[in-house]
């Protein structure tokens, strides 16, 4: 309300209104300025320069200043300005290096008023005296800056940057006799005007070119400048040295930077290239802008505050050929849309999430039995008044870990270690990695690679025979198989049982070709299936939905044990892939299916193990009797890949995509593949499997991801007399001329691998060192050290 | 297995120019013989080049760092001549070619030797495809684009483009080369590739501008290696750098005392520098002007009257470089004047509109980070390289001069600055000059050693690389700004 009050009587007792709207004009904009009476605005740009009298509901064009038969260079602008003292000056810079004045006032229908031809290049910047009516200045990309009083036929003072082009000159507010100019090699100039020899002050400010500056309007040390480098700094300049107070990190490089009438920390910047929107930042807040307007299709190329104690419209002229106005109530607030709450799982299963205080305050109240479990620690930052944000910024951080030993990971860590993925044949590395599998007690997982071993190796006698030796190992190890269907009739909520679940992920791939084939039959019989198959069905589904819930919102009920919390689901969308699978398998069931459907039906109340193994054999035997190609069950496989990927088992996924290759890949899409593995990769980073990553990134056929280990491959040495990097060559040091690294064994030279103790920091030829060791466990050097090598 | 031998001339190894061509044609008992070819550059005695070279060990320092090959190469010789720009073209050479960025080694030898084959440098081809084979390419892709994955042969539309006539470059070509797909290229990647199209296309002018010499000792040949051509006719390396010689080149300055030649010039350049203010043009003036050197451009013929092919006449060349042609497509485009193209009337590209310092940085350097800030070095160091000499002149302000010969090379690339006055051009280049620069920038395969010599007579050699230096940076800017705007306003 105070705000309001200043603005009426800053407008006279008029205040401002309008709308967010916007008009089109007939070329792009380079350049915008408004009048002092806030309801004209000028544009111009290289074949435009109109004035457009801003009403509530549109702009009106009022004058277009291009007159005359051709078109002159004169009137390509690069910048305008119109007179903050005398509403009928204005001053615009041509690409051609001509300064023109206009006076609104002449009668004729011509207002060009004076030419300055005295720069050779471009002028980027044109700038009147805040207070003096008749002095303007002008940056130049000849490197020089030139006042002008309009009283005279020619320039007053040239200053000289002693650099290339001038991006932009600004008259200081409060300082009657200082500018400020910003150069293409980074720095910033400060002058006096009446001293063209030298300038005040010189600092580099950004890397690369400065494009524009702006003084702060009431605080009168402050300068904001905006660069290539992406970068909004404000500086203060009262000081000594002139000294960054803020920095406020763009995504694209800064063209043009206002700051915003009214609010001491607010600026508005529009970026030269490929960010099309403006955006005001509180400079305290530089990660977030406090607002942003999307409303122009091509780079914005001038903004402008209506009215300089008005902060709530903003002008801009864009490239898209379109002058827009701004209302601030209308801006979006990234900040709104921005998720106050984060969440991040350790790598153990750990879970922390922070969120605002008042939103975790009422759900712990809500959920009162997370309290004996859960170890929370909180953080909460502390208030400070003074700060804008003080309804998001208190927050609190809570970490809940799970049990120990419940989560642990070294499963994963084991089965990445031990896997093959390349260098044998297809076989070989199937059975291999379903050892693993079957070794860490994950025998699901192992029953995949076995039957994939059974789909895509040729259906020789040989693996027939070694399939029937795997399938009856499966089932002789499943004793607790026999149990699973026991146990159905158990109450189906117990399906926590731990045990239970294991034997059921045992069971389940071997059931999946039952179940599966048993719904492809009909409709009708699947239900008849499922409907003799109830409690095993039942107990499936409420496992599967409760696992679930356990999993995710319940840590202490998940089951120690348990490593696997995604065995129990499987059947479900393996069971519905079948169902979609297209008719091809028709004529397969004329084979297999009566065994099946008889062993499921039949045997619905309890199925015996031999059934299924049977059955398994039967169907992979019908397989290879017709001959079908491998190629047929891609569509399955593919959909197993999803199935452990969405699961969580991401490794189960890329392994098996890894050893395939070929035969599976270009059924699943590239994006796809590339989620899988970046996935992995960084899952097996975050348990320092380096080794293991490399050799997935490098077995990947991914583009994306086959790059991954080509980045950053350079090693950078330093001299270990000089401490100096040593650029040419790794092992001589070009300052002080010595080798660097000697082996302590053979005292030559280390061109390769050079290995070294981390205690005593000798080492030499890794061959070398690692015969030594064998022998001695003292350095070789003879420090006496006992040498360790990880 | 070598492919450059089902060439019939005797004179295997040399181009022959047409009119050295018809006097072999009525008399085929005359053999040519083969040039001994001495130090890195036909143009250049090579006491010039040694000389300057003995001395300068930071050059051999920057070879040892940024160089591919690891060994001081022809190229890097002459332009160690200007130690300083050399330091900025290794490094951002060798960032373009070894460091981090999102083409694979060999793929970017390969598009080397695709943005060479367009000028048919055999020197630039050789080279590459010794690296190619290095960096693990495939040796199959070095017996033509039919060889190559689509996703490569994709880019020889942007290449031509690129190459001849930049200007055609519309977001269209780089919306069917981005579009998703089986062989859609990144943007970064294309960057990065165009980056590379342009350096070398640039550099293929250099390379003949400059008569760089094959390089000695092709260590290994391994059958894909061109036969050396040495562009240079025989006429041309036999006659000794002899001033006399110049008159039997056509140009319409007959022969002038080279030495009141280079006063005149001088003299020229003070009155620009000085007098500015005095001619004041209108602007209709100043548009003409541009017009006008655009239109001249057109007249500048490429080459002098013995020199001059016709397009017909010049596919007997084509029979010989044949070898080049597999890594192009349509051999027949060329560069074709900016100011002729009536029918379609294309814009003028004003060059403020789109800055190499505004806007072609921010993107480059956005898509391909790093490469930004060394061209911008490179560009930078080349237009403000100046020694403050003239020939036997020292403390001359050679402003205006390195400005007119950037502009001009602009110019024919139809970039307009509206802070030039094109008149200088006219007042500060002699013809021969223009017609040295128009060659070597739009048909650089056709730079005889007489046009070379007969430019600036009084100049130091070194001065001349240094005018090749500009020719090759202006041009590799123009093509940059072309396909870097086509690339902003596919992406707006």
């Amino acid at each position: 309300m105070e705000k309001m009050s200043r603005v009426t009587t800053a407008l006279g007792g008029s205040t401002l209104t309008g709308r967010t709207m916007h008009c089109h004009l007939d070329a792009p904009a380079n350049a915008i300025s408004v009048c002092r009476d806030a309801a004209q605005v000028v544009v111009a740009g290289r074949s435009i320069f109109k004035i457009y009298a801003i009403e509530d509901e549109q702009f009106v064009e009022k004058l277009n200043l291009r007159v005359g038969r051709k078109p002159s260079l004169n009137l390509s602008c690069a910048d305008v300005v119109w007179h903050q003292m005398d509403e009928n000056l204005l001053a615009t810079a041509a690409t051609n290096g001509v300064v023109v004045t206009w006076n609104l006032g002449r009668p004729s229908r011509n207002k060009q008023d004076q030419l300055f031809t005295e720069h050779k290049r471009t002028v980027n910047k044109v700038c009147f005296h805040p207070t003096e009516a008749h002095v303007l200045l002008s940056g130049s990309q000849d490197g020089f800056m030139k006042c002008f009083d309009l009283r005279r036929k020619d320039s007053v003072s040239t200053f000289s940057g002693q650099s290339e082009s001038v991006r932009d000159v600004q008259f200081s507010i409060r300082d009657y006799f200082t500018f400020a100019s910003t150069f293409e090699n980074g720095n910033v100039q400060l002058w006096d005007i009446r001293r063209p020899d030298r300038c005040e002050r010189m600092f580099t400010a950004h890397n690369g070119p400065v494009f524009c500056c702006d003084w702060h309007p009431e605080d009168r040390g402050w300068l904001a400048t905006g660069g290539r480098d992406k970068m909004v700094k404000v500086w203060d300049m009262t000081t000594h040295r002139a000294k960054e107070v803020h920095c406020v990190q763009t995504i694209a490089s800064v063209a043009r930077v206002k700051w915003r009438p009214e609010c001491r920390h607010h600026l508005a910047t529009c970026s030269m290239m490929v960010d099309h929107n403006i955006y005001v930042w509180d400079v305290r807040r530089p990660f977030v802008p406090a607002a942003m307007f999307e409303e122009h299709r091509d780079v914005t190329t001038g903004i402008a505050w209506r009215h300089p104690h008005d902060p709530s419209f903003l002008l801009s002229g864009s490239k898209d050929s379109t002058l827009c106005q701004h209302l601030f109530r209308d801006a979006s607030q990234p900040v709104e849309r921005a998720n106050p709450e984060g969440l991040c799982y350790g790598l153990f299963g750990d879970l922390a999430f922070a969120a605002k205080e008042s939103l975790v305050a009422t759900e712990s109240g809500r959920k009162p039995y997370a309290g004996d479990r859960r170890h929370p620690i909180f953080f909460k930052r502390k208030l400070d008044p003074a700060e804008p944000f003080v309804g998001l910024a208190s927050s609190a951080l809570s970490v809940f870990e799970i049990e120990p030993g419940s989560g642990s990971m070294s499963w994963f860590v084991d089965t990445a270690e031990r896997y093959a993925l390349a260098g044998r044949p297809l076989a070989e590395l199937c059975d291999h990695n379903a050892k693993v599998a079957r070794d860490l007690g994950r025998n699901q997982v192992a029953q995949t690679w076995t039957m994939l071993r059974i789909i895509y190796c040729s259906p020789g006698l040989a693996s027939a025979t070694s399939l029937n030796h795997s399938v009856g190992k499966g089932s002789s190890c499943g004793l607790p198989l026999m149990n699973s269907f026991n146990l159905k009739d158990m109450a189906p909520g117990l399906g926590s049982e731990t045990r239970l679940d294991r034997s059921k992920g045992d069971t389940r791939s071997d059931t999946v070709l039952l179940d599966s084939s048993a719904t492809l039959i009909t409709n009708e019989d699947n239900e008849e299936t499922e409907g003799s198959d109830v409690p095993a069905d039942y107990l499936l589904g409420d496992v599967e939905g409760e696992e679930d819930e356990l999993y995710l919102l319940d840590p202490e009920h998940a089951h120690p044990e348990d490593p696997e919390y995604v065995l129990p689901q499987e059947a479900f969308p393996l069971r519905h892939e079948i169902v979609d699978t297209p008719p091809g398998p028709e004529h397969l069931q004329d084979k297999a299916d009566s065994p099946h459907v008889s062993g499921s039906e039949a045997d619905a109340a309890s199925l015996a193990p031999v059934d299924s193994s049977f059955s398994l054999l039967s169907v992979s035997h019908a397989l290879h009797d017709t001959r079908l190609p491998p190629d047929f069950f891609s569509a399955l496989v593919c959909d197993m890949l999803r199935f452990y990927a969405e699961q969580g088992d991401v490794q189960m996924a890329v392994s098996v995509l890894i050893v395939l290759g070929e035969r599976v890949r270009k059924d699943i899409d590239e994006q796809t593949q590339e989620h899988w593995y970046t996935s992995y990769i960084d899952l097996l980073q975050r348990f320092c499997l380096w080794n293991v990553s490399n050799q997935v990134v490098k077995l990947s056929t991914s583009r994306a991801i086959s790059c991954l280990n080509q980045a950053s491959t350079t090693l950078h040495v330093n001299c270990s007399h000089c401490k100096r990097p040593m650029s040419s060559r790794g092992w001589v040091c070009d300052r002080c001329h010595r080798c660097a690294s000697m082996c302590a064994v053979c005292h030559h030279v280390v061109k390769g691998l050079f290995v070294w103790c981390q205690g005593c920091s000798h080492g030499g030829h890794l061959q070398h060192i690692m015969k030594w060791l064998e022998g001695s466990s003292h350095c070789p050097a003879g420090c006496g050290h006992l040498c360790e090598y990880s | 297995m070598n492919r450059g031998g089902s060439s019939p001339s005797a004179a295997a190894n040399y181009l022959l120019c047409t009119n050295c061509r018809k006097v072999l044609r009525k008399d085929k008992r005359i053999r040519v013989s083969q040039p001994l070819t001495r130090g890195p550059s036909a143009f250049i005695p090579e006491k010039e080049v040694v000389q300057a070279n003995t001395v300068d060990e930071r050059t051999n320092f920057l070879v040892e760092e940024y160089s591919t090959s690891g060994r001081l190469d022809n190229i890097t010789q002459v332009m160690s001549l200007h130690a300083q720009y050399l330091e900025s073209f290794l490094r951002s050479q060798f960032y373009m070619l070894r460091m981090d960025g999102p083409l694979p080694l060999p793929h970017r030898h390969y598009i080397a030797i695709m943005a060479a084959a367009r000028h048919q440098c055999s020197y630039l081809i050789n080279m590459h495809v010794d690296e190619f084979l290095k960096t693990g390419g495939i040796a199959e892709w070095l017996n033509g684009l039919e060889y190559v994955p689509q996703r490569l042969k994709n880019l020889n539309e942007i290449n031509k483009l690129l190459a001849h006539r930049p200007w055609l470059i519309t977001k269209e070509h780089i919306q069917k080369l981005v579009k998703t797909g089986e062989n859609n290229w990144s943007l970064p990647e294309l960057v990065h590739a165009v980056v590379l199209l342009a350096h070398y296309h640039a550099l293929a002018s250099f390379v003949f501008g400059s008569g760089i010499n094959p390089e000695r000792d092709p260590e290994i040949s391994n059958g894909f290696r061109l036969i050396s051509v040495n562009n240079f006719c025989v006429c041309d390396l036999a006659n000794d750098n002899n001033i006399e010689n110049a008159s039997l080149t056509g140009n319409n300055f007959g022969i002038v005392d080279s030495l009141s030649e280079l006063e005149a010039l001088m003299d020229r350049m003070k009155r620009l520098r000085e007098e500015r203010e005095d001619e004041e043009a209108s602007q209709e003036e100043m548009t003409t002007r541009f017009e006008k050197e655009k239109k001249e451009s057109l007249f500048v013929v490429s080459g002098d009257t013995f020199h001059s092919f016709p397009h017909s006449d010049f596919e007997d060349d084509m029979i010989i470089t044949s070898d080049v042609s597999r890594y192009i497509e349509d051999p027949g485009f060329g560069y074709e004047d900016f100011a002729r193209r009536g029918e379609e009337h294309l814009p003028t590209f004003r060059a403020q509109d789109y800055t190499w310092e505004n806007h072609g940085f921010s993107l480059v350097n956005r898509l391909y980070s790093d490469i930004g800030h060394l061209l911008d070095e490179k560009f930078r160091m080349v237009y403000n390289l100046t020694y403050n000499t003239m020939a036997t002149h020292e403390d001359v302000d050679t402003t205006t001069l390195r400005r007119a010969l950037f502009n001009y090379v602009h110019c024919m690339f139809g970039i307009r600055y509206d802070d030039y006055d094109y008149g200088e051009v006219n007042q500060l280049l002699e013809r021969s000059l223009k017609v040295y620069i128009k060659t070597v920038t739009c048909y650089p395969e056709r730079t005889t050693k007489r046009m070379y010599d007969s430019y600036w007579r009084q100049f130091k050699h070194s001065e001349k690389v240094h005018v090749n230096l500009l020719l090759m940076e202006a041009r590799m800017q123009a093509e940059l700004l072309y396909a870097l705007r086509a690339i902003t306003r596919h992406l707006t």
